[in-house]
């Protein structure tokens, strides 16, 4: 079986992750209970005459991949895989609200053609011609990681060799109404860096897209390896410790051979508690890292800590913001990530420097 | 005549996305289609909706659109004569 290398990476985020030379030199602390990605000049990526049907999220991932495809040195790739949570909400709310505005009368094609769940990985490919394998998982907060299974299970078996994967969403006004009703988005705004301190229900509601190149083949470029990843639809709290321990046990692994474990907390007091398994007990000695203060919360947000863990093994160095504990490595070689959103679609996932 | 003209240029450069566009960059006898504003089969299908939605004209022939979308000229006389709001 072949190895899987993360060869280039592409971020679009609430913070200005798109310019690959810097690594959270200025970061923005946000307070507010939704916050928006900082855009890179769409216009450099994308001709005007396409452009014009795009809507945010669309534009996110076609940009978040060229960022990505100019990192790995490549006019192309052999496969496109996206993961997805929402897909195109904004296109399907404009869709959707038009039917109800206009009486099921004067129906447009754009947002409708626009507005399925694939839409961001067909744009790719036609922006590049690629006319590969292309395929969209939509599997809520486990999205990104169906689709980075997909292709190294793909890679291994050397049926590819450099496969486009990424996470996108995109926030829509409808959407998040409706997640404000139920609680899911903090009812207070919240202060980016005091996020787990604000003992409340919710989230902070984000948007972001994180494309990666993953190849069979190191090249210069290549920022870690992909050692594992496992997902669980369902998973108790109590479980969570145990099944870290066994996915580490079965990639030869000790607790103690993670140098970092990055963990998904996004401030919710009702489910915040899985990653205090983790943290308090099991991997009470080990550094800890969080993002979700960064990037916000959106089914696709683990993505932005895969794009964070890449970063720190190619350049072995950790930005003050992300710290978690005061657990301090000289060096980084192996790094557990974990996340869940709402208690459900929790995935581990294991990197490693090369 | 002059003010429909204006307005049929406001409306497709919204409804159309036309970004960085403005009205004064299109000419009354501009080829709205091809080398013109260059919009494409998507676009004519937006254009039939804003002629029933706007100005109450139904295009039974899809064919018909063919002359009467070649211009603002063009658009804004059959608009003239077959308005019904």
């Amino acid at each position: 079986m072949k190895q899987v290398f993360i060869n280039s990476v592409g971020s679009i985020s609430a913070q200005k992750t798109f310019d690959n030379n810097a690594f959270l030199n200025d970061v923005v602390d946000y307070e507010d209970h939704v916050i928006s990605v900082i855009d890179p000049n769409y216009k450099d990526y994308i001709p005007p005459a396409a452009a014009r049907r795009m809507a945010k999220g669309i534009k996110m991932g076609v940009v978040a991949s060229k960022i990505a495809l100019q990192d790995a040195g490549l006019e192309n790739v052999d496969a496109i895989i996206t993961g997805t949570g929402m897909g195109c909400v904004r296109d399907s709310e404009k869709f959707v609200s038009a039917i109800i505005d206009n009486d099921e009368q004067y129906l447009t094609p754009t947002s409708f053609i626009q507005s399925t769940h694939n839409t961001v990985g067909g744009q790719i490919a036609l922006e590049l011609q690629c006319k590969g394998y292309n395929f969209t998982y939509v599997h809520a907060s486990n999205s990104f990681e169906s689709a980075l299974l997909d292709a190294k299970l793909q890679l291994e078996n050397d049926e590819e060799r450099n496969i486009l994967i990424g996470g996108v969403d995109e926030l829509g006004d409808h959407t998040v109404a409706i997640h404000k009703l139920i609680n899911h988005v903090k009812p207070e705004a919240v202060k980016s860096s005091n996020l787990l301190e604000s003992n409340s229900v919710g989230a902070v509601f984000s948007e972001g897209a994180n494309f990666f190149v993953l190849s069979n083949e190191k090249e210069a470029s290549t920022y870690a390896k992909v050692a594992a990843v496992k997902l669980f639809n369902t998973l108790p709290k109590s479980d969570v410790a145990l099944t870290a321990v066994e996915f580490l046990a079965e990639n030869n692994l000790e607790v103690a051979d993670v140098d970092i474990l990055i963990l998904g907390c996004n401030g919710d007091i009702e489910f915040d508690g899985y990653y205090s398994e983790l943290q308090s007990e099991t991997f009470k000695n080990t550094q800890q890292i969080y993002y979700k203060h960064l990037c916000g919360e959106f089914n696709t947000a683990s993505s932005f800590g895969f794009w964070l863990a890449s970063k720190i093994l190619k350049l072995q160095s950790i930005p003050e913001v992300v710290k978690l504990n005061n657990l301090k490595n000289s060096s980084f070689k192996t790094i557990l990530l974990y996340n869940q959103y709402r208690g459900e679609n929790h995935s581990f996932t294991l990197l490693k420097q090369c | 005549m002059d003010a429909l003209k204006q307005e049929l240029k406001e409306n497709i450069i919204e409804q159309l996305n036309l970004e960085d566009m403005s009205p004064n960059d299109i000419a009354n006898d501009d080829m709205l289609f091809g080398d013109g504003l260059g919009l494409d089969s998507i676009d004519a299908l937006e254009l039939i909706v804003m002629l029933d939605k706007s100005y109450g004209i139904k295009l039974t022939d899809p064919k018909e659109g063919r002359a009467i979308f070649e211009s603002i000229d063009t658009m804004a006389a059959y608009i003239t004569e077959h308005r019904t709001k």
